[in-house]
């Protein structure tokens, strides 16, 4: 036990430790998360009336920004496959790093529903009346924390072994592994039913919501991995292997390919039809009785979408000088389509016909960024522990020598990650 | 000696400054909160006070009390508010004549006034569409239809609010129970127990459910002092309201506001398990509808066109 505090104190002192670089990663995230944090306390003097929403469209930026990282999270999963299911065993040390991303992931998606919340101070009646099965919202409140649960094991659980230089004993983590792996897709499923189990709603009330939801978090997830493992091996010591950065491509392609065939599938039942159920397809993609807020929008994920194809399903470069921007677009296209693409137009119209368009506030779209600030800052903070402990140099018997210890570590900064907005 | 102090010394003095600027920083984000209106806060009371139908009797006067303290505190008015329960052997059941509303909008406001609902921002439980002869596709209805005369010969009127479902997706969806329906029929909002999280407002058809975004703007002078804890007393914000068919009154032998204003007789209201009542007639008698009837929540609000005399036969019969 005592150990075992020892080890957190030496993971909170690493995690200030780091070059000017690493330095100033983090205090710009800091700096984002503090402006974000200030529009919250701005919210919950004024209410939800700081942000962009009404009666007519009563979900916006957060709900939409908790859909899309709820699939970031699931999609780690995406490397524990090949590693236990099929024994690539190279990938090993790399679903750590995913099953951090989850990590972080989660934490981000329980601080926008928590954004979200009219009255947070209340959210403790969510113990006291649970109902449960009825409603799909406390089927997600379990399967988020449970998720979460699952990889703080898991990850916490290998590192300290890894930082105490024991062997990992199997019993002790592999089973939740496998659990791990159907509860990512669950995750993605249930917040799927939230929106689909909506019958008064025909944009959300369709079954091919939940298949597209986890097509899309799988290509989604996996393209912020390879940036991510890009970034790492660049700016630290730590070596990623090629073959690590190649399957995930692979499954990215493969995610992107299906995502774009549910999506013409879906297009062409809702259109050809032309049932006046299609009407909030319409808004979306043409626009509706004049209102075409989310035209641009849509248009422009789905342009990114298919230029991030196109680049993967080019042939195959050693460099990934193409990989970079084409994950970080496809990242960014779907965070649009699954975001304000999915969210915002099941409310357009209202079940009464009547057109409110929504646009995001300043106010909420800070509270937004200063939460994906924090959500960064943390993953960073953990890569930041990670490396060292994988590569043996932040061990139980290793010495702390704090001033000299940057020269070995390097700074761990995934810099320049977009924060979609 | 001097020369080993000083790295140590320095770094203590930038651990310092880093830590006061790290707590500043804190506070200067967190200073938007000393605006925080102190009603705002839940007091300790508010806070342990249980669900409604977990409540004894005693947990409730204690907690209607508190309510009129707060009214009296933030209004200056002297209300009443009780706790009126459902009678056995009732379900209320509403219903409509199309042929008879002129869309004049009167119900919309007699509401707002009878439920202390905020008048800025403005909220208002009905909601009346003007539509196309020919159609009832409530998305082909004019919500924002500004005439100087109602109604206008080439129209008629649909006023909708909350049909009161028999199974009633808003109160499915509610994590925390928040929402339900009582044994008359009535769906209704614990509005001290809601935590905001708009679901029911999702999930619901008929668009009948509100949100309090923000800190709802009630003049004293025009609060209702008769209230209910169920109904009309005033709502924070960050909570759900609703349509409750004026529980407190119509509990109580009487009926709605939005039905005792109108002034056209297109408002039919009462008890359908009493074979006398007129909204037990109707449904017999006339050719009544319901909307969206496809989404099956089975609504207690009920619209009908009279087959006889009708404004609807044609602008001559009307005159």
């Amino acid at each position: 036990m005592k150990q075992y505090i020892r080890f957190l104190y030496r993971c909170g002192r690493l995690s200030f430790e780091g070059d000017w670089r690493y330095h100033l990663w983090m205090l710009s995230l800091t700096v984002v998360a503090l402006l974000g944090l200030n529009a919250y306390a701005q919210q919950l003097v004024d209410g939800l009336v700081t942000t962009g929403m009404s009666d007519q469209v009563s979900w916006g930026l957060y709900i939409s920004n908790f859909t899309f990282l709820v699939g970031m999270a699931a999609a780690a999963v995406m490397l524990v496959i090949p590693v236990y299911v099929y024994r690539n065993e190279e990938l090993h040390d790399l679903v750590i790093f995913g099953e951090l991303l989850a990590v972080a992931a989660i934490m981000m998606c329980l601080a926008f529903v928590t954004v979200d919340l009219g009255r947070p101070d209340k959210a403790h009646h969510m113990l006291m009346k649970f109902n449960f099965p009825m409603s799909m919202l406390t089927w997600d409140v379990i399967v988020l924390n449970g998720y979460l649960l699952l990889n703080l094991h898991i990850c916490g659980y290998l590192i300290y072994c890894a930082y105490q230089k024991r062997k990992p004993s199997r019993a002790f983590y592999i089973p939740f592994v496998f659990m791990a792996i159907v509860w990512a897709i669950s995750i993605h499923t249930v917040t799927a039913f939230l929106y689909v189990g909506l019958g008064g709603r025909p944009f959300w009330n369709s079954a091919i919501i939940a298949p597209r939801f986890l097509a899309s978090a799988f290509a989604a997830g996996p393209a912020f991995l390879i940036v991510t493992l890009i970034i790492l091996d660049r700016v630290t010591t730590y070596d990623v292997p090629r073959k690590a950065i190649q399957t995930l491509r692979n499954i990215v392609t493969v995610a992107l390919i299906i995502n774009m065939f549910l999506l013409v599938c879906e297009m062409f039942t809702e259109l050809y039809a032309g049932s006046a159920h299609a009407a909030s397809l319409k808004y979306l993609f043409f626009g509706l009785h004049g209102h075409n807020g989310l035209v641009p929008w849509i248009w422009s994920a789905l342009a990114m979408e298919v230029a991030a194809l196109i680049i993967l399903l080019m042939p195959l470069k050693r460099r990934s000088a193409w990989l970079v921007p084409a994950c970080l677009m496809l990242v960014v296209g779907i965070w649009i389509e699954k975001g304000m693409g999915l969210i915002v137009p099941g409310f357009i119209p209202s079940p009464l016909g009547e057109i409110v368009e929504y646009t995001p506030t300043l106010n909420e779209t800070l509270v937004s960024l200063g939460i994906w600030a924090f959500g960064l800052g943390l993953y960073t903070i953990f890569v930041r522990i990670t490396i060292p402990v994988l590569s043996g140099r932040l061990t139980i018997d290793s010495v702390d020598h704090y001033g000299q210890f940057e020269g070995g570590a390097h700074a761990e900064s995934p810099a320049n990650k977009e924060i979609p907005s | 000696m001097a020369e080993q102090a000083s790295p140590t010394r320095r770094s203590f003095l930038r651990k310092g400054v880093t830590a006061v600027a790290g707590m500043s920083a804190m506070v200067a984000a967190l200073s938007p909160l000393k605006d925080l209106d102190p009603e705002d806060v839940p007091s300790l009371q508010e806070l342990l006070q249980k669900h409604y139908r977990d409540m004894d009797e005693g947990e409730l006067d204690t907690a209607l009390e508190r309510i009129r303290d707060e009214v009296k505190r933030r209004y200056e008015v002297d209300a009443v508010v009780r706790d009126v329960r459902s009678t056995d052997g009732v379900e209320f059941v509403y219903a409509l004549n199309l042929s008879r509303c002129i869309g004049c909008r009167e119900c919309v406001h007699a509401c707002v006034a009878e439920n202390n609902q905020s008048r800025s921002p403005e909220m208002q439980y009905i909601r009346v569409l003007e539509m196309p002869r020919g159609t009832i596709d409530i998305e082909q209805g004019n919500h924002h239809y500004d005439h100087p005369t109602v109604p206008d010969a080439d129209h008629f009127y649909m006023p909708i609010q909350c049909h009161q479902c028999a199974d009633p997706p808003c109160t499915k969806v509610c994590p925390v129970q928040a929402t339900w329906t009582e044994p008359d029929g009535i769906t209704v909002v614990d509005y001290d127990w809601c935590i905001g999280c708009r679901y029911c407002e999702a999930a619901c058809p008929y668009w009948a459910r509100r949100f309090n975004f923000t800190e709802p703007g009630l003049p004293s002078e025009d609060v209702n002092p008769n209230m209910s804890y169920l109904s009309n007393r005033p709502r924070s914000k960050g909570v759900m309201e609703k349509c409750t068919f004026c529980l407190h009154r119509s509990r109580e032998g009487l009926m709605p506001a939005c039905l005792e204003v109108c002034p056209t007789g297109s408002r039919k209201f009462g008890n359908v398990l009493d074979p006398d009542s007129e909204v037990s007639a109707i449904l017999r008698t006339k050719r009544v509808f319901v909307l969206k009837e496809e989404v099956g929540t089975l609504p207690r609000f009920f619209y009908y066109f009279d087959e006889r005399s009708s404004r609807a036969a044609g602008p001559e019969d009307a005159r």
